[in-house]
């Protein structure tokens, strides 16, 4: 259980994370979504102490992390950057971590296997790829048993394989009961591992929902329609609950409306429709769409509405 | 969801494991004996460690023979008064001058080479109180280098006066102050490996480390011969490095502290420095 309360953290003049809150509880996996600089690093590394928040607390399971007195048994952590020394190997890298709690050299074997590390486990952790690093900090991670895991963007890099390996990993430790906070920027990463969602943008909360809520509102009534008398429909359909863009000549958007009610709504006006089709945004577009206001970097390209045209 | 159990989770769950380790061992949690048994382990797992070291004993002793034969075999060459001022036990130590570099190099790295890896990270997420980490660090580091540096000492010492026996200006460790500095040898190239590990902690980058230490042990001695004389005299002995060196003259020098003052207030700047790194450790994001 990880709980953020007004978590708070500036560098200098930046705010890197805005006064967030929130619960992550156990026996599930939880996303942690935001677009690249939003602040999912920073507040992982505070859930941690690597960083001092500025304001605002974080504890796990009611602690603070400095607080705990065998850190490694409560939370392991891999981060987004490495954190092994390049010149010491796999298993000594984590025979070191595993002494400063007395956790036994049986089980610094154990996760070596578990990792499947065991034929580089004697070599220099420095000429490893980036999918044996990965490896070798989820190794890192589990090492203490904790009860809550975190990782940053743990499937950056990873071929195919590496990346089934992770997602089934994080689906059998949160049905071992345990918290599992994952980062990714790929909404559909987290579609198919996470169960719950908190979404950020520049530092700030920005959704804190069930994935099962978040495909619903994303796949939100958008209906396509075509008439020869566009105008007219769309001032029959435009109301408080509804708005109507109008796209190419013939074409309206209809956001607040099912395909159902456009198409009674036409019958009984009398008016002809050439087209009538539900929208299903998917999940990255619904993504885009909550976080466009507060993506750190834009690339300055036309957005589908001006290429569109805009509506009048 | 095979593949869960494959992806070897092990099967069984958080609670299962625990119980079973506090049955068959004591409790997992952080002491600072743990963290410095840990530091152990980081110590002689880095191919570094091993070269530094070795260095730090092959120049110490190596260095020290060459020298005393040097010394000895032209010694019809020198003057009375080089002659008078003539100090055996130094002259066999004189190694000590060069393998202090290999010793504090080796004190920054242990520090720096965490934050150049990114490892600082993964010891500060299993020691996130940090400061047992700094000790043990300083700790472990200390107790190897004075145990391999007042063998390596004693080797040149002894290498060195068989060197000079034959022209008689050799000395025994029976001769009072000879012990003290043989064994400071050892001690003050513990105190540089402090040092280096302070520097290494206070800086968080190895040539900044390495800079600062070489600054403070080679150059400040320089820069104060630019000084105008009667302040040398004054500024002089009280560097760290002409101090902590004091320990190694047998053959007294007005112009230089004596043995035990001179280390303890050389001891004073490393330990200094390690405060100053303690502060900055525990407020510092890593």
């Amino acid at each position: 259980m990880i709980e953020v309360e007004g978590l708070t953290k500036r560098y200098g003049k930046k705010t890197a994370v805005d006064g967030l809150s929130f619960t992550v509880g156990p026996g599930m996996v939880t996303g942690f979504l935001g677009p690249n600089g939003s602040g999912k690093s920073t507040t992982m590394r505070m859930i941690i102490g690597l960083d001092e928040p500025t304001s605002g607390s974080v504890t796990v399971n009611g602690r603070r992390y400095r607080d705990i007195p065998a850190p490694l048994g409560e939370v392991g952590a891999l981060l987004e950057a490495r954190s092994v020394h390049t010149g010491r190997s796999a298993a000594n890298h984590l025979l070191a971590l595993a002494q400063t709690h007395g956790i036994s050299r049986r089980r610094v074997s154990e996760v070596i296997d578990m990792v499947g590390l065991r034929e580089v486990a004697r070599k220099r952790a420095g000429g490893f790829s980036l999918g044996m690093g990965q490896r070798l900090g989820i190794a890192s991670a589990l090492l203490g048993d904790p009860s809550t895991v975190i990782l940053d963007e743990p499937v950056n890099g990873l071929d195919p394989e590496g990346i089934r390996w992770i997602r089934n990993l994080l689906k059998g430790l949160a049905t071992e009961g345990r918290t599992v906070f994952v980062s990714s920027h790929l909404m559909s990463e987290m579609a198919l591992t996470a169960e719950h969602l908190i979404v950020i943008g520049r530092g700030r909360l920005i959704a804190d929902t069930s994935v099962a809520d978040f495909i619903h509102s994303a796949s939100a009534n958008t209906v396509k329609v075509r008439s020869p008398q566009a105008s007219g429909l769309r001032d029959l359909l435009v109301s408080a609950d509804v708005t109507v863009e109008a796209g190419a000549s013939d074409t309206l958007v209809v956001t607040g409306l099912t395909s159902d009610q456009v198409g009674r709504t036409a019958a009984e006006n009398g008016i002809v429709l050439y087209e009538l089709t539900p929208q299903q945004a998917s999940l990255e577009e619904a993504f885009m769409d909550l976080t466009r206001d507060s993506v750190e970097y834009h690339a300055d390209v036309p957005t589908a509405q001006s290429a569109t045209g805009t509506p009048s | 969801m095979t593949a869960v159990t494959d992806a070897g989770t092990g099967g069984s769950g958080p609670q299962a494991q625990k119980s079973m380790q506090a049955r068959s061992e004591p409790a997992v949690r952080v002491t600072q004996l743990r963290v410095m048994r840990s530091e152990w382990t980081k110590l002689y797992s880095l191919r570094s460690t091993r070269y530094s070291l070795l260095a730090a004993l092959a120049v110490t002793i190596g260095l020290g023979i060459l020298i005393s034969w040097g010394s000895a075999s032209h010694w019809d060459e020198e003057n009375p008064g080089e002659r008078l001022s003539f100090d055996p036990t130094l002259t066999s130590l004189s190694g000590i001058f060069l393998a202090q570099l290999a010793v504090g190099v080796l004190g920054v790295l242990i520090v720096s080479g965490e934050y150049s890896t990114g490892m600082i990270r993964a010891t500060m997420a299993a020691v996130p109180r940090r400061l047992p980490v700094l000790w043990a660090k300083a700790a472990v580091f200390a107790a190897v280098t004075f145990v391999l540096m007042t063998v390596a000492s004693f080797v040149a010492f002894t290498g060195g006066q068989a060197m000079m026996a034959s022209t008689h200006i050799s000395t025994t460790l029976s001769h009072p102050g000879v012990l003290t500095a043989v064994i400071g040898g050892g001690m003050y190239l513990t105190v540089v490996g402090v040092l280096g590990v302070a520097l290494g902690a206070l800086l968080r980058s190895t040539a900044g480390g390495i800079a600062t230490l070489f600054a403070l042990l080679l150059v400040l001695p320089i820069i104060v011969l630019f000084l105008p004389s009667n302040w040398q005299d004054h500024i002089n002995k009280y560097l760290p490095s002409n101090a902590g060196q004091s320990i190694l003259n047998v053959v007294h020098d007005p112009s230089v502290l004596s043995p035990w003052t001179g280390l303890a207030l050389f001891c004073g700047y490393a330990l200094l420095a390690l405060a100053g790194a303690a502060a900055l450790l525990r407020r510092r994001d890593a």
